[in-house]
């Protein structure tokens, strides 16, 4: 049988000692769901605020294509990404497969349904006439939606939160279209993978150990985002 | 202009920086990437990433990266010109793979034995068998089950189009069974994974599997698995590595970045040949297993010793009378 106990203890060593090797798959995992959601973050903000300010025909089933693909298989999206990327796809001449900027840009649209779903909840909650008054206050539509986007700062935060949670643990996409290479692509999910498929289990459990507190501390962040007022009288500092 | 047009503009700008720079890294910046992509068991057992180790140390300017899949994908990636070089185990394929036109410079590399394990009280009773005998006493195991609804298994299989899997396939066509039949039995399960999972998933299920010889070594002796080797050494067994360089002309080629890279291809084949190498490769995991894991081919195969070995690999592994015919080699 396998040695539960003596594995976690190799892997609270593994841990402990900063294994280079372990370490470089835990920052190449936060700094690849890291950029993912700063590019989601900057297409995905303007079609919230659209969706949820403007009213425009076709606005509900938009909003209901992404609400959708929130549960889409990381698996399948992996695949598709896989099929363009690769060098016979549409977007083989890039060059992209098996680079750290396809991870990026397949989990930046794995998380894009998420973070726009629950920004546009969180604007809509936030009271419609508070752009309209910014705006018969003198403010320009930019400043006026800047003033909706800090009313609704809680459910911004949140998205993205929860956007990262998404991205750091998932797997499909990064193995695919990544392709799990040592020093390169891999990340926690997909060396979890490997390493339980070598019979690496100390390996394999230090990995998982270290993405389930890094998913624990970012549901934290996420509960407290969404009750800290704190945060929000912060943002607001007086003019 | 707006704000959520600025914010657009913006996220195009760093989504074509993020591509741009990517792609002007590899191109410039990086060092020369060498792609293979690997059958899961030469992978698996560690020995790839010591000779990676040992290569890239030798050329400081290669950067190896290696994709562990399966024989089956591994294919595909050559196909797509999505790899540079591939280590595959599938005979029947590599043939195919050749006479498609995707690669070229055929090397056998290595051998050794895929072998039936299962639980050592041996329910089915194959101890002391040939293949054959054994799938026959296998299945009539299975079929003599009180339990048929698919919760007991008895075979586990690969099921995933690997080497291993194209092996297994074999070994039931050889023993006279239709092998979509057989798999629709409900005693027989099929993971579709690699065979470090196959291994764990049969360990759990007390059921028989195919498995290297290499990764059933490696698991047995780290404790993950009781499982034990029944049936070994045999020629209905034998399991020939080989190394293919994908042919630089492979279509999907016309790109803006690097292509094929044929020459380190050839280079790792040339690496992987060599006296030293293959010397390594046949100690590799001698110290820690016992046995070795994998055994190199070249020496063997240019001596013809041991004869009978030999002329196992020679009848399951030659195409025409040769590991690689004429008219797939390109100038080597």
């Amino acid at each position: 049988m396998v040695d539960i106990l003596g594995g976690i203890a190799k892997a609270l060593q593994l841990i402990v000692t900063g294994d280079p090797m372990l370490y470089g798959i835990v920052y190449r995992s936060i700094l690849f769901s890291g950029a993912a959601i700063v590019l989601a973050a900057l297409w995905g903000t303007p079609i919230a605020m659209l969706l949820s300010l403007k009213n425009f025909r076709g606005k509900t089933i938009i909003k209901g294509f992404f609400n959708s693909l929130i549960g889409i298989p990381t698996v399948v999206l992996g695949l598709v990404l896989f099929l363009i990327f690769s060098n016979g796809g549409p977007l083989g001449f890039l060059g992209l497969l098996y680079t750290p900027a396809a991870i990026i840009l397949g989990e930046a649209i794995l998380v894009t349904p998420v973070l726009i779903s629950i920004m546009v909840n969180a604007i809509e909650a936030v009271d419609p006439d508070i752009f309209t008054l910014a705006k018969t206050l003198g403010a320009s539509e930019s400043q006026a939606l800047l003033a909706v986007l800090k009313e609704a700062l809680n459910g911004v935060l949140l998205s993205n939160l929860a956007s990262f949670n998404r991205a750091i643990a998932e797997l499909g996409v990064a193995l695919l279209v990544g392709g799990n290479i040592a020093g390169l692509t891999d990340v926690l999910t997909t060396a979890i993978s490997r390493y339980t498929a070598r019979g690496e289990l100390d390996f394999a459990i230090a990995l998982g150990i270290i993405l389930m507190v890094l998913v624990f501390l970012i549901n934290m962040a996420v509960i407290l985002a969404r009750k800290a007022k704190w945060v929000i009288t912060i943002w607001r500092t007086p003019q | 202009m707006k704000i959520w047009q600025k914010l657009l503009l913006t996220a195009t700008l760093a989504t074509i920086i993020l591509i741009a720079g990517t792609l002007i890294y590899f191109l410039y910046f990086a060092k020369r990437r060498l792609i293979i992509s690997t059958t899961t068991s030469l992978y698996d057992t560690g020995l790839l990433d010591t000779l990676e180790k040992d290569y890239e140390t030798k050329h400081p300017d290669v950067d190896v990266n290696i994709i562990s899949a399966g024989t089956g994908i591994a294919i595909q990636h050559a196909k797509n010109g999505d790899a540079d070089l591939i280590l595959i185990h599938s005979p029947s394929m590599e043939k195919a793979f050749l006479e498609e036109g995707y690669g070229v410079n055929r090397k056998i590399v290595a051998y050794n034995f895929f072998t039936i394990v299962g639980p050592s009280n041996d329910p089915a009773g194959i101890t002391g068998k040939n293949a054959t005998e054994a799938l026959k006493r296998i299945v009539a195991y299975g079929e003599s089950l009180a339990d048929q609804s698919g919760q007991t298994k008895v075979w586990v299989s690969r099921g995933d189009n690997s080497g291993t899997h194209s092996k297994e396939q074999a070994l039931w066509k050889a023993a006279g069974y239709n092998y979509t039949l057989i798999s629709a039995e409900p005693w027989y399960a099929s993971t579709g994974s690699g065979i470090g999972d196959t291994l764990n998933v049969a360990n759990q299920k007390a059921a028989y599997t195919l498995a290297d010889i290499g990764t059933y070594l490696k698991f047995y002796v780290d404790g993950i698995i009781s499982l034990q080797a029944l049936i070994t050494e045999e020629p209905s067994l034998l399991n020939v590595y080989s190394a293919i360089a994908v042919k630089p002309t492979v279509p999907a080629n016309q790109s803006l970045h690097e292509q094929i890279n044929f020459k380190d291809a050839m280079d790792f084949i040339q690496y992987l040949v060599s006296d030293e190498t293959q010397q390594f490769i046949t100690n590799y995991g001698k110290a820690d297993y016992g046995q070795s894991l994998f055994y190199g081919a070249v020496q063997p195969l240019r001596s013809n010793t041991p004869e009978l070995i030999v002329s196992w690999i020679k009848s399951a592994a030659f195409f025409n009378g040769s590991e690689c015919p004429p008219q797939y080699r390109n100038g080597y």
